[in-house]
């Protein structure tokens, strides 16, 4: 499945035409706790990792928050 | 553009800072010096001895709460900046309500958990305005490391991978980088590009 995750082309090793944001992050190996999440431009919350959902062409960014200020 | 003219421009701008530790009080004071026309800033903490290893602050301000006192030593820099200090810990509420009228939102908190609760409270309800982040300052050198990532109004500025830890502390160098490159980017959404 070819996306845009965050800003830039990738494509990822599923056959799955949908994946859910839980499901991206096993795939990718993000492991980091704190994380903002948008399927194109559209805010999920932590709640809805399991069912939301994107497909080829999606927008997707993880933007992972990390300590320190 | 001349200094006056844009000095004129920022006069009318309100810029709220989440946060007085090393990013907020480094940034804050560099658009007070360039003469932005409010500050909204807020910390629930007071100054410790090992804040001074990157945040403007001094010595004998120890032991002081850190928004009152940022205010004060923007007052000695430029008397012209109205300072509005808050001694709170911010929730999402208080984000909605405190800076609700400011023209961008500069996060500048120290744990990751309030950065993500920042950045998804102003998201939701003000998704029109732009929110400036601090992610990955930890240590010294790497300066190429650093950059400005934008996801629409989000604007993420830091190195994005090295968190702080006792081997790995914040300290004046690295972090007042970013917090200058976080002013900076205030300024090209203020003022429009420069470069």
């Amino acid at each position: 499945m070819k996306i845009i995750l965050n800003n830039r082309e990738e494509i990822l090793n599923t056959t799955k035409g949908n994946l859910t944001i839980n499901e991206l992050l096993k795939l990718k190996k993000f492991s980091f706790t704190r994380l903002v999440v948008k399927i194109n431009s559209k805010l999920i919350k932590r709640e809805n990792f399991d069912s939301a959902s994107f497909q080829e062409n999606d927008n997707v960014e993880i933007i992972h928050m990390i300590s320190g200020g | 553009m001349e200094f006056q003219k844009t000095k004129a421009k920022l006069k009318y701008k309100t810029i709220g800072i989440a946060g007085c530790g090393g990013l907020g009080s480094n940034a804050a004071v560099a658009l007070a010096r360039v003469g932005i026309g409010k500050l909204i800033i807020a910390d629930f903490d007071k100054i410790e001895e090992s804040n001074l290893n990157r945040q403007y602050f001094f010595f004998d301000q120890i032991g002081k709460y850190k928004a009152p006192t940022l205010l004060e030593n923007i007052n000695r820099i430029n008397p012209d900046v109205l300072v509005e200090a808050h001694t709170i810990k911010l929730t999402s509420k208080d984000v909605v309500e405190l800076y609700k009228e400011c023209d961008v939102i500069v996060e500048a908190f120290d744990k990751a958990e309030m950065k993500e609760m920042i950045v998804e409270t102003v998201l939701s309800e003000f998704p029109a305005k732009p929110i400036v982040c601090g992610v990955g300052l930890a240590g010294w050198g790497g300066n190429e490391l650093i950059k400005v990532e934008r996801y629409d109004n989000l604007y993420i500025v830091g190195d994005h991978i090295y968190e702080t830890s006792e081997d790995d502390p914040p300290i004046a160098p690295r972090v007042g980088i970013v917090a200058n490159m976080m002013a900076n980017v205030v300024l090209e959404l203020l003022l429009g590009k420069d470069k």
